[in-house]
């Protein structure tokens, strides 16, 4: 799994890689209340804002962390958003993206860099 | 993610190591350090309604007026009558400037015969306590009562609590206040709150604060609540929040606050700016705020515009989000009196798109205030 500087992951399966929010993000929001997924078949640049994660407060933009084509969201968070607080590195993946650039992915950070990145905050 | 906050000018309430050490988050409000959850806004939300939750809100600010020209200067300045406010008995007012725009709400109650005690809005009670200071008549002084805290305990199960701290508040009715004795120190207690729930508001010198928040909370039914179940138990009690729903571009007659002004006012006329008040009562109004209900999508927060049924935008959203104990979404707002009628149907606007809403009647959740009356 990679991240980013925005708290978001990446895992590879393939030519394809799921992609979410990390748990520092998920338990910075708080509860999770509601989730706006992207469209399949829509291609997201890096950087791009992709998908919405609402809390009972406010509003965070999610950015995607690698350019490609949405071949699949998480529709089980529809109806029960609340998966992103309790597994927000696994079932509560957001969608699912069809690799562009696989250096990408080699340029993000991996789990003890994203950590020692997290202890800088 | 925002970056950490500058810190450096932050005020802190005496409770605020108590708020770190139970593992709260804290954030700046209205310059203090303040702490907006502890497990979740949601189970904190929902804890208060089934329980009792206990608040800091020392934050607020306090102060009490003095001399037999008290009345008549709180009157000037605000739209209620306070010659009928009894020993005991507690009323919500407004606070108005020249054009009877909104400075800020308050409570004011009489704990005791003499003089009237004022609770304040954070963000506001410097720029209050000024106006006021600048405005008093007569033999009126005004004493700011900065080294008090004030804790608020809220839920169906706050009389409980009560019951073994101080038994006396218990016989109190909602809206009634009065003068205690907690461990040999004069507190001051209100039966009324911010949530909808029965409860009570207890001013306290800061000194015995932590004594009296740990007191309260060694109770099993009590459970801390930060600012953000603050926000959505009070939206859902319809409650105005300063800076949003009202401030001095609205008239009460606009924030539909109607309450807060005395029959025997109007009838004088004497209400500061009554001259755009008036007509604005008489059915002159641009916009009114209403409570707005909406099914599914993503919650509509402040700012975002309310559009009719053509998809003309006619309105918009002061606070929103969703209902954790109704379910649904709920939003405050402002649209033109034509489509305030409770049941038209209007869309909000969320990242481009209308979802749709229903103007509803006030409040979201039943309140449960202990009344006289109530059965």
């Amino acid at each position: 799994m990679r991240f980013t500087k925005d708290h978001e992951w990446v895992l590879v399966e393939g030519d394809t890689a799921l992609v979410g929010i990390s748990a520092y993000a998920a338990d910075a929001l708080g509860d999770v209340v509601f989730v706006e997924l992207p469209e399949v078949g829509k291609t997201v640049n890096q950087g791009d804002s992709f998908a919405v994660v609402e809390s009972v407060k406010a509003a965070s933009d999610v950015y995607a962390p690698i350019s490609g084509e949405v071949i699949a969201a998480n529709d089980e968070l529809s109806g029960s958003p609340e998966i992103i607080n309790a597994a927000p590195e696994g079932t509560g993946w957001l969608a699912k993206i069809k690799l562009l650039d696989a250096a990408q992915v080699e340029a993000l950070m991996d789990r003890d860099a994203y950590e020692a990145f997290l202890s800088t905050l | 993610m925002a970056d950490a906050p500058n810190t450096e000018t932050l005020k802190y309430t005496r409770l605020y190591q108590r708020h770190v050490d139970l593992g709260a988050r804290m954030v700046p409000f209205a310059g203090y350090a303040m702490p907006v959850q502890y497990d979740g806004v949601l189970g904190e939300h929902k804890w208060t309604r089934a329980e009792c939750g206990l608040f800091d809100v020392s934050h607020m600010g306090q102060a009490r007026l003095k001399g037999k020209d008290a009345i008549a200067t709180l009157e000037a300045l605000t739209p209620t009558d306070f010659k009928v406010l009894k020993a005991g008995r507690q009323k919500y007012s407004l606070l108005l400037n020249d054009n009877s725009g909104i400075l800020d709400d308050l409570m004011v109650s009489r704990p005791e015969a003499d003089g009237l005690f004022l609770v304040v809005n954070a963000g506001c009670k410097d720029q209050d306590f000024a106006y006021i200071g600048r405005n008093l008549k007569g033999d009126t002084s005004l004493e700011i009562l900065s080294d008090r805290a004030l804790l608020a305990l809220q839920g169906p199960k706050a009389k409980d609590v009560m019951a073994n701290i101080i038994p006396a508040a218990c016989d109190m009715y909602f809206m009634d206040c009065g003068t205690f004795i907690w461990q040999g120190h004069t507190v001051y207690i209100s039966r009324s709150g911010y949530t909808g729930e029965d409860g009570f508001e207890i001013s306290v010198h800061e000194n015995q604060v932590a004594e009296l928040w740990d007191a309260l909370l060694s109770d099993p039914v009590v459970k801390p609540i930060g600012l953000g179940a603050r926000d959505s138990l009070r939206l859902e009690a319809g409650m105005p929040l300063y800076g949003h729903e009202m401030d001095t571009g609205y008239s009460l007659a606009e924030a539909n606050l109607g309450f807060a002004m005395s029959k025997s006012r109007l009838e004088a006329g004497d209400i500061l700016g009554f001259d755009r008040l008036k007509p604005e009562l008489d059915g002159g109004l641009t916009r009114v705020r209403v409570a707005l209900k909406g099914e599914a999508g993503p919650p509509a927060r402040e700012g975002a515009k309310i559009l009719n049924e053509a998809g003309e935008e006619i309105g918009y959203i002061t606070s929103g989000g969703p209902s954790p104990s109704a379910g649904g979404l709920i939003a405050l707002g402002y649209v033109p009196p034509a489509f305030s009628e409770v049941g038209t149907k209007l869309t909000w606007d969320v990242r481009g798109k209308a979802y749709p809403c229903t103007i509803v009647t006030l409040p979201f959740v039943k309140n449960g205030y202990h009344r006289k009356k109530s059965a």
